[in-house]
């Protein structure tokens, strides 16, 4: 049980109709890896991702994630994962305070320590005066901030990040993938999916999907090897343009 | 249950977030309650009346007089031609005509009979018969007054027999039509808030994005629905209160029954009502669609409910459909427990009913909650 | 030109890409037109009735008999004492009882006239009015029957014209009021929500910001809206002329006016309502719970507003369904052209452009 990865795919598949936006892809994420799932638009991240966390159910194949089948466990999976969509879902017109209240309580963390990790996670980014401002009114790179931190309320062991630092600025891109590297620290395994490049060389292992296949997976420096480039952008192209 | 409160406090807080949405849900009702109570009455009144006097006779303007002391009649004119007469019920000046004939007080005095000729716009049919009524026992009247006055001792042949029909108006001796409107009107109030605002609910989060972020956690497909059922359950009853509260103020429509026993019913009711709207909700992908829908029930709820117009009159099957209607239910019950005092044991078929639809419905509406798709 | 061309039809892709949508905005309409044009009457038929005989003779069971004939009244109950009336009533299901004095037939008789009582649930008093007035005229009827034998003399024969609907048909009634109600809510709900819609999603901005005129974006996203309503219009139409005998005895050419002028009425008033709400969720509850039930009282679609307090028949002047009844009944019923009908035809246009130029106001302030 001890040495069971993170993340466990065997084929997963699924089919919308005819269209097969993922084609069973199999994979392991180990415990505490930062595991970057690269890919265009399209290419079926999205789908993937929302099999994973229990969303969306797998036409066919496999996925044990933390150690539960998402397929027949899939409320055992919610309460081991903390998930932050791509499109912003934290309540716009509450205020960063009662959302952290909010989502902590639908994960039935007490009261005691509702009220501890909200002081601790307004201290943390430094919102001491904006912790009863509507989320409305924050810059969104502050949303993005505080939706990561609603994610990781209840201590999940995996987190699944989709495209977290979309439309950020470069500083609080940086300033968010400090906060990734120090959840990774803590032994939290971190799967997420961007579309910027230099991002997936900060990751421990990449993935990268075409058209609902893994095209590649290894350490960001062995694909540049194999593909003889300087850079994760270049090892991206390369592939993209191979399918086309 | 924990899961619960937090649903309910963040529900609670977006509602009273939302300043304009409150006075849509508090403020329109109220005055709409306030308003339209008066409209919705079949009493005919105010019939527009114009007459056509081609005789000039004491005896024909004796009539025109009778109609012009008349209360249910409204005088707009003496036409010298029939063709006026046309043209003004034609352009909707008018509802009533009267054509008194030429030689109308000498055929009535040599012929022993008269004609006379009434026109009546009759687009609306059952308010046309009733001022067929109204025309014809005043014509009746003054047809007695004459008898009296002409008969002499050769025609005392033979007295008509007569049947006398006392109509007795049992609970609302006035016909007051508030009395009856106000209770329902409540209802549909309550009923389109209720709807609505669950309608919307569940399908607003799904175009924000922010079920997606709901569906990932671990929380319970009934304890969701529940969550969102309840704010909306209290809010229905607060707005019932309020309307009460209004209906005895404002019109002083009488409490005959237990008060108690209306908010049973109407707790029972509000999960009906609830429970489709959170359908509708989980069933559609946008507010627009969902609205759609909502609006296709209430119009059919509201005109089918024999508020406005009786059930009795529908057709069979219409009849069977206004079964599944539980807007039906609440104005049957409001009003059986506000002006008759009917008792639990009155109302309990109608408790049983919509108890079952909720049962029914709030199932449907927990099954088509989907966290995962 | 052309840039509002590709936004017009990219409008309309956008509505009839959806399937679900389009069943919803064209299936319900007929649905409801169907459904109602059968159902919504104010006529009486069937009504229960229990009777309480006291007299229980040749004459009362004659009358008993007629009533029975009749298809207004079924008879679901005989009583034996005053005192079950209020019982049955409570139950809520019989809402009149027939009492007949003792000694009916005698009194007739012997002193030429007989008491009955006509005990009615007035608590709805629109039935209650109606049945008794439907019972008194049976009851005449019986007494025409039993006086045949005896002329009266000096007698004073009234002769009815029914102008325009001589069988009284509710349904003629009821059909313009139906049309009337699906028109505006289908209309005002559609802009409010399409427009704001856009808000809420940011999307607006982006289309402000982009070469197209605030106008024309506003035009662009009614415009598809326009050409739906007048094909829910046809449709009901038809359905009103082949299934329920509605005649046309007005222009054609002045009947699609009219019913377009109203649309524009209602889209406009749709588009001011988008400008002022913020949300679809506001947009939506002002548009519903702000029209529904005043379109369906204060028009005259069910209740005359002649009959109406002076002070309603003021305010009914605001609601544009009201205007729009009268000119459909003149045209289909009366067939009467725009000589008679200029005034509310004036008023309409005036609202249109009343509403617009809200909007217009209120958006200027918007992005000032």
């Amino acid at each position: 049980m001890k040495n069971d990865p993170a993340i466990h795919v065997e084929n997963l598949t699924k089919m919308f109709g005819d269209f097969t936006a993922v084609n069973s892809i199999s994979f392991q994420v180990g415990k505490g890896e930062v595991f970057g799932f690269l890919g265009a638009n399209g290419a079926g991240k999205t789908t993937a991702m929302k099999m994973l966390i229990g969303i969306s159910k797998p036409t066919s194949g496999q996925a044990r994630v933390a150690g539960f089948n998402v397929r027949t466990h899939a409320e055992e999976v919610k309460n081991s994962i903390g998930y932050m969509s791509q499109k912003f879902s934290l309540y716009n017109d509450l205020t960063i305070k009662e959302n952290i209240v909010f989502f902590g309580g639908i994960y039935g963390l007490p009261k005691s320590v509702l009220k501890e990790k909200t002081q601790a996670l307004v201290d943390e980014l430094g919102l001491h005066d904006h912790a009863d401002a509507l989320v409305r009114s924050l810059p969104l790179g502050w949303k993005q901030k505080v939706a990561f931190s609603v994610a990781l309320l209840h201590n999940p062991k995996i987190i699944f990040l989709d495209e977290p630092t979309g439309g950020v600025d470069p500083i609080t891109r940086r300033q968010f993938w400090e906060m990734i590297y120090r959840e990774a620290s803590k032994g939290v395994t971190i799967f997420v999916t961007t579309h910027y490049m230099d991002e997936a060389e900060y990751c421990d292992r990449v993935s990268i999907m075409v058209e609902g296949n893994i095209e590649a997976l290894d350490t960001p420096n062995k694909l540049k090897e194999r593909y003889q480039v300087g850079s994760m952008n270049e090892v991206f192209l390369k592939l993209a343009r191979n399918i086309e | 249950m924990r899961t619960i409160i937090f649903l309910l406090v963040k529900e609670f807080k977006q509602i009273f977030r939302n300043k304009p949405m409150l006075v849509i849900i508090f403020m329109l009702p109220i005055i709409q309650l306030l308003i339209l109570a008066n409209a919705a009455s079949y009493e005919v009144r105010n019939i527009r009346f114009a007459a056509i006097d081609a005789d000039q006779t004491p005896y024909s303007r004796e009539l025109v007089s009778k109609f012009r002391a008349s209360a249910q009649f409204d005088f707009i004119a003496m036409y010298p031609s029939e063709k006026m007469g046309k043209e003004a019920v034609q352009q909707g000046t008018v509802d009533v005509v009267l054509h008194i004939p030429q030689n109308f007080e000498r055929d009535l005095q040599k012929e022993k009979k008269s004609q006379l000729l009434v026109t009546i716009n009759a687009i609306n049919g059952s308010a046309a018969a009733v001022e067929n009524i109204y025309v014809t026992s005043i014509i009746k009247d003054f047809n007695k007054t004459v008898q009296v006055a002409l008969r002499n001792a050769a025609d005392t042949a033979q007295k008509p027999k007569e049947v006398i029909a006392i109509p007795l108006f049992w609970f609302n001796p006035e016909l007051d039509y508030t009395t009856f409107m106000v209770p329902g009107i409540l209802v549909l109030l309550v009923t389109m808030v209720a709807l609505f605002l669950a309608g919307m609910n569940i399908v607003r989060e799904k175009e924000l994005g922010t079920l997606e972020q709901i569906n990932v956690t671990p929380i319970k497909k009934h304890e969701f629905i529940i969550g969102k059922l309840t704010p909306f359950w209290i809010l229905g009853i607060a707005e019932l209160m309020v309307g009460l509260v209004i209906a005895k103020i404002a019109f002083d429509i009488p409490m005959v029954g237990h008060p108690g026993l209306l908010f049973l019913f109407a707790s029972v009711y509000l999960l009906v009502v609830l429970g489709i709207g959170l359908y509708i909700s989980n069933f559609t992908e946008t507010q627009q669609q969902a609205m759609f829908l909502a609006w296709f029930f209430a119009v059919i709820f509201i005109l089918m409910s024999g508020l406005f117009t009786p059930i009795e009159s529908m057709p069979v099957w219409a009849q069977v459909l206004t079964e599944f209607n539980p807007v039906k239910y609440f104005v049957e019950v409001i009003r059986m427990v506000m002006l008759k005092g009917s008792s639990l044991k009155d109302i309990t078929p109608q408790l049983v009913k919509l108890g079952l639809y909720a049962l029914v419905i709030n199932a449907l509406a927990v099954w088509s909650y989907k966290k995962v798709s | 030109m052309k840039r509002f061309r590709g936004f017009v039809i990219k409008e309309f892709y956008h509505i009839f890409r959806d399937k679900r949508t389009l069943v919803i905005l064209f299936g319900m309409p007929i649905v409801q037109i169907l459904l109602f044009g059968y159902a919504v009457t104010n006529e009486i038929n069937n009504v229960d009735l229990a009777i309480l005989d006291k007299s229980k003779d040749a004459e009362t069971q004659k009358i008993i008999h007629d009533i029975a004939a009749s298809k207004y009244f079924k008879i679901s109950d005989i009583l034996e004492d005053e005192g079950q009336i209020e019982a049955i009533f409570k139950k809520g299901k019989v809402k009149a009882v027939l009492v007949f004095a003792p000694n009916f037939d005698k009194d007739l008789i012997t002193n030429g006239s007989a008491g009955v009582q006509i005990v009615t649930d007035a608590t709805e008093p629109n039935v209650a009015n109606s049945v008794s007035n439907y019972l008194s005229s049976i009851l005449q009827k019986y007494q025409t029957d039993i006086n045949k034998a005896i002329t009266i003399p000096y007698q004073i024969v009234p002769e009815t014209k029914m102008y325009y609907n001589p069988e009284l048909k509710s349904v003629f009634m009821f059909v313009p009021g139906i049309m009337t109600v699906i028109l505006m809510l289908v209309s005002a709900i559609m802009t409010s929500i399409s427009i704001t819609r856009e808000k809420e999603m940011g999307t607006m901005e982006i289309l402000l910001v982009s070469p197209l005129k605030p106008h024309q974006v506003i035009l662009g996203k009614v415009f598809p809206y326009v050409f739906l309503a007048i094909i829910n219009a046809i449709v009901i139409l038809a359905l009103g002329f082949f299934v329920f005998k509605m005649p046309v005895q007005g222009s054609y050419f002045l009947l699609a006016l009219e019913s377009i002028l109203f649309i524009f009425s209602a889209l406009s008033l749709g588009i001011l309502i988008s400008t002022i709400s913020e949300t679809q969720q506001t947009a939506m509850m002002t548009s519903l719970m702000g029209l529904m039930l005043p379109t369906i009282l204060l028009s005259g679609f069910i209740f005359p507003i002649s009959s109406m307090p002076v002070a309603l028949q003021v305010i009914s002047n605001i609601i544009p369904a009201k205007w729009f009844i009268i000119l459909i009944k003149g045209i289909l019923l009366k067939g009467v052209g725009i000589v008679v009908l200029w005034k509310e035809t004036v008023v309409l246009l005036f609202m249109i452009l009343l509403f617009i130029g809200v909007s217009i106001k209120k958006y200027k302030i918007r992005l000032e």
